[in-house]
């Protein structure tokens, strides 16, 4: 099962972190007494764990290449197959939607109100796969769409009071015109250079809304924000709650049903053409920058349309809603969940988003898993958690 | 009548490297047309800059579709060039990796649909319509190559050869008027080889099409060519049948070297 060679390098890697990590986990100076401690079950421990730790690492990877080797035939993952097989699907999907339909009765207030956090990540990190999963463009400033969403929620009520169903399309469209406004000059830049502006741009946002104190209060945000009514009729906080949560759960239905359709469609394959060569792409007739921009103006209407329903939820904003991080954590949904998968998204955001608010010993380190998740994910599954597959067509022989 | 590409003092600098040196060259309709020369003569600059993916330095390069005005090309981006009929392959394979063989000739099909982003989403019955029919149309593309086995493989999951001929169904689908390969035979086998042979003849004959095509593989050179032009070190040192040219001097030096500065 484990051969000599890899006790050896383990035992090696387990050594070489002994030396590495000797400074901080062994030696403590105690400044007041002018003492130094050195505490050697430490060493002894960072050995053990980094000996077995390696040991499993390289047992892991000889088994994805054994694996590799032995079909060679790409096996499909096992949700899409479910998916596909006509006996399970229609099962398989009434069993989700009953589950769906019944958590928020079920269970507690406070289950449910995390589950829509994650539903909105869902939501979010769909959006963001067109731009990043699809078409190739990797955008840090995604969280800007999102607080212009949830801004324009909160300012269009405060000011005019207008509903959440009146917003929503509102801010869809100021969305698509941010998007194209933004994507417009930088889409021209490519790859790295892409990341950086985008990344600026987040941050401009934020920082315009920290200090245009007139817009939107400043740091200290705008609170009483109203949870959205059904025709006219406002809840009390704890059906508010379950009324939130299946507009949501509509929201992302509607976010899944469109996101299926692009992805099969004329621009959804530009898209993906464009993500896996560019020059090709042109050759073969497709303007790139047209395509381009509109993967990035659809994913910041989705971007937006998140931030109203987030804006309804917590009932309050302000710019510490909408920082950077914000923006890395729909990365790592999009790119631990599979780039380019709608499930995998789906997944993703399950996953990410619950883990943190139900082991909370993850949540304090919750960049760091996100960090260590996501270079496991990269060596042992680098197309994510559920890869995407394409459609597949059926003939008859159309000549003999 | 006039050619069907019409390049006229052609010139492509690269800082001090003169990849394309005055180049007048012309293709007639109906015609299969090489294109050949030494490694690094500027083959494939050359293809870059009618298509568009280099801007020529001098030059200008002039189309005449089929039944269309004459028009000129440079200038226009390289997704307009496709649009006008003049389709490509690559010489390093470039297709789309994450998608499948029906889906890359389906790309093909890009630059004549229509349908857009609203159309996508809501779906309309013309959008069904299109669709359905390109799924259709690049599929009997696929069939007249040779590669409906493979329709719902991904493409990077193909032989060598597969992919090649993958990369000229894909071009096909642009529905061009010129088609240009470049390097179309490189690494296949005999046995690909001459099947490639074949299916260029068969374009030409069955679909109306002029061709030119960039080759190294002289026998398969040779026995297609209607007309040869060859180029070393970015000059046109030569033009003519495949008689003419494999006695004609100046090639003969170009591929084995100036004997003369041997001896
Ligand atoms: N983008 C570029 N920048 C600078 N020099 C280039 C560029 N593209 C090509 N060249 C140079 O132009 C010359 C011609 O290159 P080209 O690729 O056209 O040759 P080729 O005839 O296609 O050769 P091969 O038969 O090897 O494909 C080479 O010297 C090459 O180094
Ligand atoms: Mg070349």
């Amino acid at each position: 099962m484990v051969t000599k060679k890899e006790i050896k390098l383990s035992f090696v890697i387990a050594l070489w972190f002994m030396v590495l990590t000797f400074p901080i986990m062994v030696i403590k100076v105690n400044t007041i007494k002018h003492i130094v401690i050195f505490r050697w079950e430490n060493l002894l421990w960072t050995g053990i764990v980094c000996f077995f730790a390696s040991l499993i690492w390289n047992y892991l990877l000889r088994i994805k290449e054994e694996k590799k080797k032995s079909d060679t035939k790409d096996d499909i993952p096992i949700v899409h197959r479910l998916l596909q097989n006509e006996k399970f699907r229609i099962p398989f999907l009434a069993a989700i939607c009953l589950f769906a339909i019944a958590y928020p009765f079920v269970f507690s207030m406070y289950h449910t109100s995390i589950l829509i956090s994650a539903l909105i990540y869902v939501m979010l990190g769909l959006g963001l796969n067109i731009v990043v999963g699809l078409a190739g463009l990797l955008d840090l400033g995604y969280v800007a769409f999102y607080a212009v969403g949830a801004y324009a929620y909160a300012l269009l009520n405060l000011h005019f009071g207008i509903s959440f169903w009146v917003v929503l399309p509102i801010s869809a469209l100021l969305g698509t015109i941010f998007g194209t406004l933004l994507g417009y000059p930088v889409l021209r830049l490519r790859g790295d250079y892409l990341a950086i502006v985008t990344l600026g741009f987040g941050e401009i946002i934020r920082i315009i809304l920290e200090n245009w104190d007139e817009l939107g209060n400043g740091p200290r945000g705008i609170g009483n924000i109203p949870a959205p009514s059904f025709f006219g009729h406002q809840f009390n906080q704890h059906n508010s709650v379950i009324y939130i949560y299946f507009v949501v759960i509509a929201l992302v239905l509607l976010t899944i049903f469109f996101v299926n359709r692009l992805e099969n469609s004329r621009i959804g394959r530009a898209w993906i053409a464009l993500r896996d060569d560019e020059i090709a792409c042109e050759a073969m007739g497709i303007d790139k920058f047209k395509t381009k921009l509109t993967a990035f103006a659809l994913g910041a209407t989705w971007a937006a349309l998140g931030g109203v329903v987030f804006a309804a939820k917590t009932s309050f904003i302000n710019p510490m809603s909408f920082t950077i991080w914000e923006s890395i954590t729909i990365l790592c949904v999009v790119v631990i969940g599979g780039m380019g998968s709608a499930i995998g998204v789906i997944a993703g955001a399950l996953v990410l988003i619950l883990l943190p608010e139900y082991l909370r010993a993850v949540a304090e380190y919750r960049m760091l898993v996100f960090g260590a998740l996501q270079v496991i994910v990269m060596v042992f599954k680098p197309e994510g958690l559920i890869r995407s597959i394409r459609k597949t067509y059926k003939f008859e022989k159309t000549k003999e | 009548m006039e050619p069907i590409l019409n390049v006229k003092n052609l010139t492509m600098n690269f800082g001090g490297l003169k990849a394309l040196d005055d180049i007048t060259l012309a293709v007639e309709k109906g015609q299969i047309a090489a294109l050949i020369g030494p490694n690094g003569a500027g083959k494939t600059t050359f293809f870059n800059c009618i298509t568009g993916i280099y801007e020529p330095t001098e030059g200008n390069v002039k189309i005449t579709p089929p039944g269309k005005p004459t028009q000129k090309l440079q200038g226009l981006k390289t997704n307009l060039v496709t649009e006008k009929g003049l389709a490509r392959t690559f010489q390093n394979i470039r297709l789309f990796e994450g998608m499948t063989v029906l889906e890359n000739v389906m790309i093909g099909r890009h630059c004549r649909l229509k349908s857009g982003i609203i159309g996508a989403m809501l779906k309309p019955s013309s959008q069904k319509k299109e669709e359905k029919q390109a799924v259709v149309d690049s599929y009997e593309i696929l069939e007249k190559i040779g590669l409906a086995q493979y329709v719902n493989e991904m493409a990077v999951n193909l032989p060598y050869g597969a992919q090649r001929r993958l990369e000229i169904a894909r071009a096909l689908a642009t529905e061009p008027f010129l088609l240009l390969l470049d390097e179309p035979a490189a690494g296949m086998n005999p046995q690909e080889t001459k099947e490639l042979d074949d299916l260029i003849i068969w374009l030409r004959d069955n679909e109306d099409l002029s061709i030119l095509l960039i080759e190294h593989d002289m026998k398969l050179v040779m026995s297609l060519s209607d007309n040869i032009h060859v180029v070393d070190y970015g000059r046109k040192i030569a033009e003519g049948t495949p008689e003419e040219i494999k006695s004609n001097p100046d090639v003969i030096k170009a591929y084995l070297g100036d004997e003369s500065e041997d001896a």
